[in-house]
């Protein structure tokens, strides 16, 4: 680096912070027509948004290592107390309620325990002596881990979250080692599962989303109509789209949660495939990003949060791109960094903060002198 | 896992790394699939998504087309469209359904036969497929569901056209009436156009057999809405293209005239003219109002016109046939001529016929009489005698070929054409011989013969310019008639027969025109209904059993322009009930003045035009104690 641009700016991990300007930047010009030409009341609130999140990153990433391994455990008691009290407020104000209102922001902690599930996983997998990886040790705790705020999130009901825990849990667990056998095991058990699940388990406004993703054209104008809107905005766009602040599904409101969930969709009615490959690319260089942090990384629980939280953001653009282009069913997960919404981009800004610090704290490896 | 495993960090580096190495194909695998999955919706199915976006943006409104006029042969209107408001309901839109039609079942003040009908028609709808709440509103109603729109989401008023027929019940016969289309004939042709409500067909008469003339094209209006209806801003309309016009050969100031002439009576009158075979009149009262039914006909009017013992709901003109008495006379004199009778050679009447042992009664006792004579006085002894003497297997043909009992290719939905009988005839029908009295009977113009005003009309038109008129409707251009096959001495004995019936001492002499240099020509006929018992005559008694009164004539005697006919149901006699009419209606073609004022006389007595005179029967017919309902008018 030369000295034009001061050391310690020049020192940011611009790689990365470019990226995520790509998307956040990209989804506000998206936010923007939505609104019908208006930084209201969505594009500004969006980059403002990401800029104070920005400077929180910045923060995070100059944390060490240690510093995360040693609030992780603590980390995860409090939000399994706060996932309580939200129960309890639920419970107080007669009606479900999935978040405490602080006055400046509001807390999530069902969305906030996703990265934080996988901080704990890694740390508990950090502990694990390696040659227990194949015993009964290495599962009870990662139940338990599981279990308790799952158990709490189901009944508020925030199936979405529970099974987003369950995938950064698995993760992590693939990741550390664990026998094939288990993950060959638990798609079996999904297999055999998923029917009872459908059948005992969901809500008929639950099964009735399962329905309606495998025939859409069932329902048009009911449940099956989100995603049947969001393939005509997709399919409509064509390969370049029908122009900036031209798309008629998003304007004329025919395609709901257009700045939301299915901001994908209003994009791709404006720019086309030539957009969406753009967010794709965008998103191949991010997660690209992740895993070479995580490979990167000497310790074992820099690796494992890492690439944990890597796949925790893939898990949410995973969902919600299969949903929009109609390969699963309506869950209300928004797209990362693109879609308007506070408590989805402190997430995404969260596990972005913690690679960060990861990148840039490699540490060194086990047994090696530091 | 009896056998410990010692697994190193080592051991378990090497594994994340091929572990991470599979978890980055795996996302790659999903990014490839949505981009490939984008692709296939994008560019393969994207003709398909760009119509669906398209047809969600533009929400298409059918303009229904405004109808062809009907003008008569100056130019006259018989039927337009008359701009009226009506009030629609968009099913998709309604957010709350009973009480938006409660709204407007009270400020439009719907009677509760309307509501059901809504409620009916609410419940099969669907999408954005209009339902009618009501049309043919005053502007008052209109404004009054107009400024509470906002509060009756779902709801639209608009601005349409009707069919409206300047001439009311005097063309319902003539031109026949519009309706909304029928469940059977959107089933046939499912176009979208026809059950636009507003849209409506022609159902009976021109209107209904000249519809693909008639319709025009639909405009269609294009509105962006968004996704909760609201419209964004309007796109390119394209405007209705009406329906052609088309000409009548109807003078309609003499068919209106001729309608309200017909006053009280059941009848028919029929004006041709002679040398073209344009139809100038073809008017049957009582009829229906087709305003009526071009505004949906009420149920207490319908059933006020099925209760009419005067059938107002058949023209009478083309489809009621009678037998056509006297008026028939002058054929059987053509025949006569045309078979070698002297017309100057006498018959002597003695106030009646003998044939065998019956008695063939004549009106009088003539004495003796020649053709024109016979003609003039409708001396059936004379015709009884004569026709005997030809027999009828030769008038016949004569009676043919002046048109009766002949069908014409007429756009009309039906024409009764009636008989005209011979002995072949009698033996195809009945496998009887033809008798004697057979063509007394047939003669005189009673027994198997029957005939339609109109072809009445028609005979007389024939007669009076001596031309193979063919009978038209459509204005047009046509070839000049070419001749009969009479001689011209044999029309001019016929002729002066038919003269005299009204300038001479014949049975029509009180029906004289009351103008300078023009005269009419004419015959009577009084035709019975049922067979003479004793001295009654059908002269008295019930209404239904008198007999019916006909008139044929033409105008002016020395250079004849118009042939009519003029039958009045049970009238009671030729002179007394048609020829009268006829007298005005021919009037009215020289002067209007002298015939209106004689109108206005009648009318004054007869309780006012069609007009007042229908109101006020539907006022008394509404009063009457109401019939229990019927069981279920949709089972």
């Amino acid at each position: 680096m030369n000295g034009i641009v001061p050391a310690p700016i020049a020192a940011l991990p611009w790689r990365v912070i470019f990226i995520l300007m790509a998307l956040v930047g990209f989804g506000a010009a998206v936010l923007y027509s939505a609104a019908g030409g208006h930084f209201d009341p969505w594009a500004g609130k969006h980059v403002l948004r990401f800029g104070i999140l920005l400077g929180m990153v910045i923060i995070m990433s100059r944390m060490k290592l240690e510093f995360w391994k040693s609030i992780t455990f603590p980390l995860y008691l409090l939000l399994l107390f706060l996932l309580i009290v939200v129960e309890l407020l639920g419970f107080v104000g007669g009606g479900s309620q999935r978040w405490i209102n602080l006055g400046i922001i509001t807390l999530q902690p069902s969305e906030l325990m996703k990265p934080v599930m996988v901080l704990a996983a890694a740390w508990f997998f950090d502990r694990l002596p390696p040659n227990r990886i194949f015993g009964i040790e290495a599962v009870w705790p990662l139940g338990a881990l599981l279990l308790l705020p799952s158990v709490l999130v189901i009944i508020q009901p925030d199936f979405d979250a529970a099974i987003a825990y369950a995938f950064g849990l698995g993760v992590v667990g693939f990741m550390a080692g664990l026998p094939l056998i288990y993950f060959w095991g638990a798609g079996a058990g999904i297999a055999v599962l998923a029917p009872l699940v459908y059948f005992f388990g969901l809500k008929p406004y639950q099964q009735d989303r399962v329905l309606i993703f495998l025939n859409p054209e069932n329902d048009p104008l009911g449940a099956g109509y989100h995603i049947t809107q969001s393939k005509i905005a997709i399919g409509s766009g064509g390969i370049f789209g029908k122009g900036f602040g031209n798309g008629t599904q998003s304007h004329l409101d025919y395609l709901p949660e257009g700045h939301t969930d299915f901001v994908f969709a209003t994009m791709a009615e404006e720019w086309g495939i030539v957009g969406g490959f753009f967010i794709l690319f965008l998103y191949f260089l991010l997660m690209r990003w992740g895993l070479t942090v995580a490979m990167q990384s000497k310790t074992r629980y820099g690796q494992l949060v890492a690439a944990g939280l890597t796949c925790t953001i893939f898990f949410y653009i995973m969902i919600n791109l299969l949903m929009v282009v109609g390969l699963a069913p309506v869950a209300g997960i928004p797209l990362p960094f693109v879609s308007h919404g506070g408590s989805s981009m402190l997430t995404m800004m969260l596990c972005v903060g913690i690679i960060m610090s990861i990148e840039r704290h490699p540490g060194a490896k086990r047994g090696q002198f530091q | 896992m009896k056998v410990e495993k010692q697994v190193t960090s080592g051991q378990l580096d090497f594994a994340f790394t091929r572990r991470a190495a599979f978890v980055g194909g795996v996302q790659a695998a999903i990014g490839l699939t949505v981009a490939a999955r984008m692709s296939y919706i994008a560019v393969a199915d994207n003709e398909k998504y760009k119509l669906l976006a398209e047809s969600n943006r533009v929400n298409l409104t059918i303009i229904p087309p405004r109808r062809g006029w009907f003008i008569d042969r100056f130019g006259k209107p018989i039927a337009t469209n008359r701009a009226d408001f009506r009030v629609d309901i968009i099913p998709d839109r309604l957010a709350k359904k009973d009480e938006t039609v409660q709204t407007l079942a009270e400020l439009l003040a719907l009677s509760t036969d309307d509501v059901d009908r809504i409620h009916r028609e609410l419940k099969n709808a669907q999408g954005f497929q209009p339902v009618q709440v009501a049309d043919g509103l005053d502007y008052d109603k209109f404004a009054a569901v107009s400024v509470r729109l906002p509060d009756l989401p779902g709801v639209s008023p608009r601005q349409g056209y009707s069919r409206f027929y300047p001439s009311g019940a005097a063309v319902g016969h003539l031109i026949g009436y519009v309706g909304t289309v029928s469940a059977e004939e959107y089933q046939k042709n499912k176009k979208p156009l026809l059950i636009t409500p507003g849209f409506k067909v022609g159902k009976d008469g021109l209107e209904k057999t000249l519809e693909d003339r008639l319709q025009g094209e639909p405009g269609a209006k294009r509105t962006e809405v968004t996704a909760r209806g609201k419209i964004v801003r309007e796109l390119t309309t394209r405007p209705d293209t009406p329906g052609k016009p088309v000409q009548l050969t109807i003078d309609i100031d003499l068919h209106n005239y001729a309608a309200r002439r017909l006053g009280l009576e059941s009848g028919s009158v029929v004006v041709f003219d002679c040398l073209t075979g344009d139809i100038i009149t073809m008017a049957s009262m009582p009829c229906y109002d087709p305003n009526s039914f071009s505004d949906g006909i009420g149920r207490v009017e319908w059933k006020m016109l099925n209760s009419d013992d005067h059938i107002p709901m058949l023209n009478k003109a083309l489809q009621g046939l009678y037998p056509p008495g006297s008026t028939l006379k002058p054929v059987a004199g053509l025949a006569m001529l045309r078979h070698g009778i002297d017309p100057e050679e006498i018959v002597i009447c003695n106030g009646g016929y003998r044939l065998g042992n019956r008695v063939f009664k004549c009106l009088g006792r003539h004495g003796p009489v020649n053709m024109t004579t016979a003609i003039m006085k409708s001396c059936n002894t004379y015709f009884y005698s004569m026709g005997r003497r030809i027999g009828y297997d030769n008038i016949a043909p004569v009676a043919r070929e002046l048109g009766l009992g002949q069908e014409f290719p007429l756009p009309f939905p039906s024409q009764r054409y009636g008989t005209v009988p011979d002995s072949a005839w009698k033996m195809r029908k009945y496998d009887q011989k033809w008798t004697e009295s057979d063509t007394l009977n047939a003669v005189i113009g009673q027994g198997y013969i029957i005939a339609s005003p109109f072809q009445l009309g028609l005979m007389a038109a024939r007669i009076a310019s001596g031309l193979n008129i063919q009978p038209e409707i459509l204005l047009q251009k046509r070839a000049a008639a070419k001749p009969l096959s009479f001689p011209k001495a044999h029309l001019d004995v016929v002729r002066e027969g038919m003269n005299l019936v009204v300038n001479g001492a014949g049975t029509a002499v009180r029906s004289r025109l009351m103008l300078d240099n023009i005269a009419m020509a004419g015959k009577t006929g009084t035709a019975q209904v049922r067979r003479i018992s004793g001295s009654q005559r059908g002269q008295s008694g019930a209404w239904k059993y008198r007999d019916h009164g006909l008139f044929v004539c033409f105008a002016p005697v020395d250079q004849p322009r118009y042939g009519a006919a003029v039958v009045i149901e049970h009238g009671m006699g030729g002179a007394r009930a048609a020829a009268p009419i006829a007298k005005d209606v021919l009037t009215f073609i020289y002067d209007r003045a002298q015939a209106m004022a004689s109108l206005e006389a009648l009318e004054a007595g007869w309780g006012g035009n069609i007009e007042q005179r229908m109101a006020a029967k539907y006022a008394v017919f509404q009063n009457q104690p109401a019939p229990p309902p019927p069981l279920d008018p949709t089972a």
